[in-house]
């Protein structure tokens, strides 16, 4: 069970969003760029403090303004894919992939090293350095380290929003297949819808910080149709 | 060492005044090094009252004549200095004439040098890398060792040899603090100042300045090749 309601003043912007989820699934945080979806998400895994709110992962308080709880991020066990990948670019694929498994309180660990390794396509990566890698590739290792640090949520900013068409696909084709195997809920934030439709069950639109509607995917797919092209940010 | 330095011909004071320069300015480096990466990070990740100033008196050292400096670390580290008196009979710790004195001057005036050059790498280390370890479970510390330390090596690496070349070359502060002694804290500047000092030493500080230069384009071209060899780990 992940419920959040956040509140934080960030210049002109006014973030201001609730949103819930019970068990696994992908939920899109979607919306222009601009919204407020990288600072949500960096809220939820504590590298941004919200102004007021509460987040609750799993019977954890992971913030309560009111109860003056804020876990540090490696106390809140919140897996993050970055944009741009973040790889540390003095460790190999391997030392990227371990150093978050190593981190993991032994009693909670669920991710298998094979299991990713193989779900991701890493195996002929693992000797190489970051800057040795394609797009496509980084942002997969980027996933594997995520996960096997065997995170309560797995948050994506935008993971394929630098890559190529063709990257993209590959890598979308990785996520769907590794999403269905997850027992942790994850975040997905996105300004393309077509992203969403074959990753997301359950669509949040986020416009100018706020919460414009909860969807879910056949309720997304129906207001796309209704909208005209342009309020699609399709970019 | 005594076979190298044999086989150069070098003269007893020589390869004294060469070997003592080495260890002093080994020690000078290995000494200030953790302190000049903590000031440096305090320096490029912090914002405090009196920032400008603590940088300010960093920076001292480089600006102030360096026999200015000798005089201070004669006055506070000295047998009856402040602090030295209090070193000596608490701990026994003397750094008055003898060649930790002459490490020590020689570590005061190349720490800015050190400081800068980590400063900056540190400065050019991606935050979000650090936010990135911290999310995989990371504290602090942690991150700072496995992921900051690692990145600004090449700043580190760079201070270290500005550090160990500026000590080789450290004249006005040691012999004001430590004076000249031989084996102690005649290390080759103040030996060459010595023997021209001396009627119809102009063979010998020829020699030594030689000697000089040697040393002081090995200490630049080992700094150039294990600056190669760390951007090479670092870049893959």
């Amino acid at each position: 069970m992940l419920s959040v309601s956040l509140k934080k003043r960030l210049g002109e912007l006014d973030v201001e969003a609730s949103f819930g989820r019970s068990g696994p699934g992908v939920t899109a945080l979607f919306g222009p760029s601009g919204a407020g979806k990288t600072s949500l998400v960096n809220m939820l895994a504590g590298l941004l403090t919200p102004d007021y709110g509460r987040i609750e992962l799993e019977g954890r308080i992971l913030f309560d303004s009111r109860a003056k709880v804020n876990l540090p991020p490696q106390g809140r066990r919140v897996g993050y894919v970055f944009q741009e990948g973040r790889l540390f670019p003095h460790l190999s694929v391997k030392g990227n992939l371990a150093y978050g498994q190593r981190l993991a309180p032994p009693e909670s660990r669920w991710a298998s090293w094979d299991q990713v390794v193989e779900l991701l396509g890493l195996e002929g990566l693992l000797e190489r350095r970051p800057a040795k890698l394609s797009g496509g590739e980084k942002q997969r290792v980027a996933i594997g380290r995520a996960l096997l640090a065997s995170p309560r949520l797995l948050l994506l900013d935008e993971p394929l929003a630098s890559l190529d068409a063709q990257r993209k696909d590959e890598v979308l084709g990785y996520l769907s297949n590794l999403t269905r195997h997850l027992a942790i809920p994850v975040i997905y934030v996105s300004h393309q819808p077509g992203e969403i439709l074959r990753l997301a069950d359950s669509v949040v639109r986020v416009e100018r910080g706020r919460v414009r509607g909860v969807d879910d995917l056949d309720g997304f797919r129906r207001l796309l149709d209704s909208w005209p092209k342009e309020r699609l940010w399709l970019s | 060492m005594d076979g190298i330095l044999a086989a150069f011909s070098l003269t007893p004071l020589e390869s004294e005044a060469l070997r003592l320069s080495l260890w002093v300015s080994l020690w000078a480096m290995l000494g200030s090094l953790p302190l000049a990466v903590g000031a440096a990070w305090v320096l490029a990740r912090h914002r405090f009252p009196g920032k400008t100033l603590f940088d300010g008196l960093l920076h001292l050292p480089l600006v102030v004549p360096p026999v200015v400096t000798g005089y201070l670390l004669l006055v506070v580290l000295g047998r009856r200095g402040l602090v030295g008196a209090w070193l000596h009979d608490q701990l026994g710790i003397t750094f008055a004439f003898n060649w930790k004195g002459a490490a020590l001057a020689a570590a005061v005036m190349a720490f800015p040098l050190m400081v800068r050059a980590i400063r900056l790498s540190l400065e050019a280390v991606d935050r979000g890398l650090e936010q990135a370890a911290h999310t995989l479970g990371a504290g602090p510390w942690r991150v700072f060792f496995t992921v900051t330390l690692p990145l600004t090596l090449p700043g580190i690496l760079s201070g270290m040899v500005l550090a160990f070349a500026r000590g080789l070359g450290e004249f006005g502060a040691t012999i004001t603090f430590v004076s000249n002694i031989p084996g102690q804290t005649r290390t080759l500047p103040l030996a060459l100042y010595s023997v021209l000092q001396s009627p119809g030493g102009e063979a010998a500080a020829q020699r030594l300045c030689v000697i000089s230069i040697v040393l002081a384009l090995l200490a630049l071209l080992v700094s150039e090749m294990l600056a190669r060899r760390v951007q090479k780990r670092l870049k893959g």
